[in-house]
């Protein structure tokens, strides 16, 4: 099977974009992680900074805590808006929908930037809340935490919303109906029956998300303001400041390995073929 | 159907739609904004800072820069991504599994560990703030999307159209261009935009592959969010916005229904 398949014209069509990706693509990043046990000198010298250093620490730490925050916010108000979803209408699903891809695919830049006019300190909800009167002084949304994790969840609901969706939307409906019929209430059939079954769609939109909020630069940049530095940041103020290619390469191969080691777990325990791609 | 959600929790799900979407909808009276900072128009809409965006010649040659960069990258990813998706549509389950994995390393490796491979080698070759290696960099990111977009059209084919195809006597050429090619044409054609739009809006890499006189328009509107906040950022805001909807509503129209598809296969 296996020596029939290597021969197989089919193999010809991958070819030109596992070169293209092979070559340009996976060399580089083998090269960034190499160059993070090299430089300056051979051995794990750079990786001893991740036990010792406490810049790096707290630097980690913020990232940790933020992405575990915006992680369960988002997935928690992704579920409300998919479980909605999943009872709607027609009419109602489809404009749900288009909303979601909407922002899904409006540049993250441009969703920042508009944050950053709603959130700062003369800004929109600011001047709201002063013309009514709830507050004397504007409240400080941007250049800290707040304001990073308030622009994240926003960016990242759409990326919880759309795997949760397919989710939810594989439960089968008759298993509630069968839950009231029995005498259940409405509240008691949700947690005994729909909520134990959304659970492992819920595990791998937590996984996606913290994932992908890992990697997020642009928007604790924008709404951060330099004050809330998170471990993308961090790479970027060695790489562009200081030039230390092996402290720069070995953060981001930390988090790298991170990402693949997150990822491999959760490959292992759920099912995420149906996220990376409904592959035949 | 069991029934209509609750309505709180069906109230609190379109607020939270409204406020993704709201921030959008506050940056266009924003643009159009009647005083000379970014603010809402005080006492009438005016055009003037989407005029001094047309009048100012950088706005416009990094919008075209960013237009060739997305055109070019669309092209080189449709064409290797859908390929690529035909061929593991095919291909023995294991190596299939080995290529999906490579394919869709793009998406999954944070953006700065990217953006620091590809400076690091694109110093190497020479590739540094050139057209050629914007464009290659970008197609690379952009090639998973073509290629899931393709594989979920194709897993909904029937597998001996191709097999009656090579039984009547036609190549794999032959098969690709009259048979697979024209029935995953919608597939074909959401993966194209999706690229386009996901080249188009790259930054990250963009930032460290690039240095001057190679500004694209996202990497503009970077900069002066760091330099000088105007109200012509909001127009270019805007204007991104409105051609991501228009492609979106195209993707709608002709793309294959690859969400209504995710939803109904859960394989």
């Amino acid at each position: 099977m296996t020596a029939r398949a290597r021969l197989s014209p089919w193999l010809l069509l991958v070819l030109p974009a596992v070169a293209l990706i092979g070559v340009m693509y996976l060399t580089p990043l083998l090269r960034v992680l190499w160059l993070s046990v090299s430089e300056p000198s051979l051995g794990f010298g750079n990786y001893r900074l991740l036990l010792t250093n406490a810049t790096i620490q707290r630097v980690a730490g913020t990232t940790l805590w933020v992405c575990a925050l915006t992680t369960i916010l988002t997935v928690g108000l992704g579920y409300v808006i998919a479980y909605t979803m999943v009872h709607a209408g027609r009419v109602e699903m489809r404009l749900m929908l288009f909303c979601i891809l909407l922002t899904f695919w409006l540049s993250v830049l441009v969703r920042s930037f508009a944050m950053l006019l709603l959130l700062r300190n003369d800004g929109l909800v600011n001047q709201l809340l002063l013309a009514s009167g709830l507050v004397d002084h504007p409240i400080q949304f941007v250049r800290n935490a707040t304001g990073v994790v308030i622009g994240m969840v926003h960016v990242m609901i759409p990326l919880a919303v759309l795997p949760l969706y397919a989710a939810l939307r594989g439960i089968d409906p008759a298993l509630m109906r069968a839950a009231r019929g029995l005498g259940c209430g409405p509240l008691r059939a949700f947690a005994y029956v729909f909520w134990p079954l959304s659970r492992p769609g819920l595990a791998q939109a937590c996984v996606l998300v913290f994932i992908f909020s890992l990697g997020f630069f642009v928007t604790p940049a924008i709404l951060g303001g330099g004050k809330v530095v998170m471990m993308t940041e961090y790479i970027r103020l060695q790489f562009e400041q200081t030039l230390r290619w092996g402290l720069a390469t070995m953060l981001a191969s930390s988090l790298l390995l991170a990402v693949l080691l997150m990822l491999g777990l959760a490959s292992r325990f759920l099912n995420m073929r149906r996220i990376t791609g409904p592959a035949a | 159907m069991i029934g209509r959600t609750a309505w709180p929790v069906r109230a609190l799900a379109w607020g939270l739609v409204g406020l993704l979407v709201l921030p959008f909808l506050v940056i266009v009276p924003i643009s159009l904004t009647d005083r000379a900072y970014l603010s809402l128009p005080d006492h009438a809409l005016s055009l003037q800072h989407y005029r001094a965006l047309f009048a100012d010649t950088r706005w416009g040659e990094a919008f075209l820069r960013s237009l060739i960069i997305a055109l070019c990258a669309a092209a080189i990813s449709v064409l290797l991504g859908t390929l690529c998706a035909f061929g593991c549509w095919r291909l023995a389950p294991r190596t299939a599994h080995a290529v999906r994995a490579l394919v869709l390393l793009p998406l999954i490796v944070p953006a700065i560990i990217q953006a620091l491979a590809f400076y690091r080698t694109w110093s190497d070759l020479h590739l540094i703030n050139t057209y050629t290696g914007v464009i290659l960099a970008n197609a690379i990111l952009a090639i998973p999307f073509v290629f899931i977009a393709v594989s979920s059209a194709l897993s909904h084919l029937d597998p001996r159209l191709e097999l009656a195809a090579s039984g009547l006597g036609a190549s794999l050429g032959q098969t690709l261009r009259w048979v697979l090619i024209p029935l995953v044409l919608p597939g074909v054609f959401s993966g194209a935009l999706f690229a386009f739009v996901a080249a188009f809006d790259e930054l990250i890499v963009v930032l460290f592959i690039t240095t001057r006189g190679m500004d694209t328009l996202p990497k503009m509107m970077w900069i002066s969010l760091d330099y000088d906040l105007t109200p012509e950022v909001a127009c270019i805001a805007v204007l991104i916005g409105l051609l991501t909807i228009a492609l979106l509503l195209a993707e709608f129209v002709f793309g294959a229904d690859t969400k209504r598809q995710a939803g109904n296969s859960p394989h």
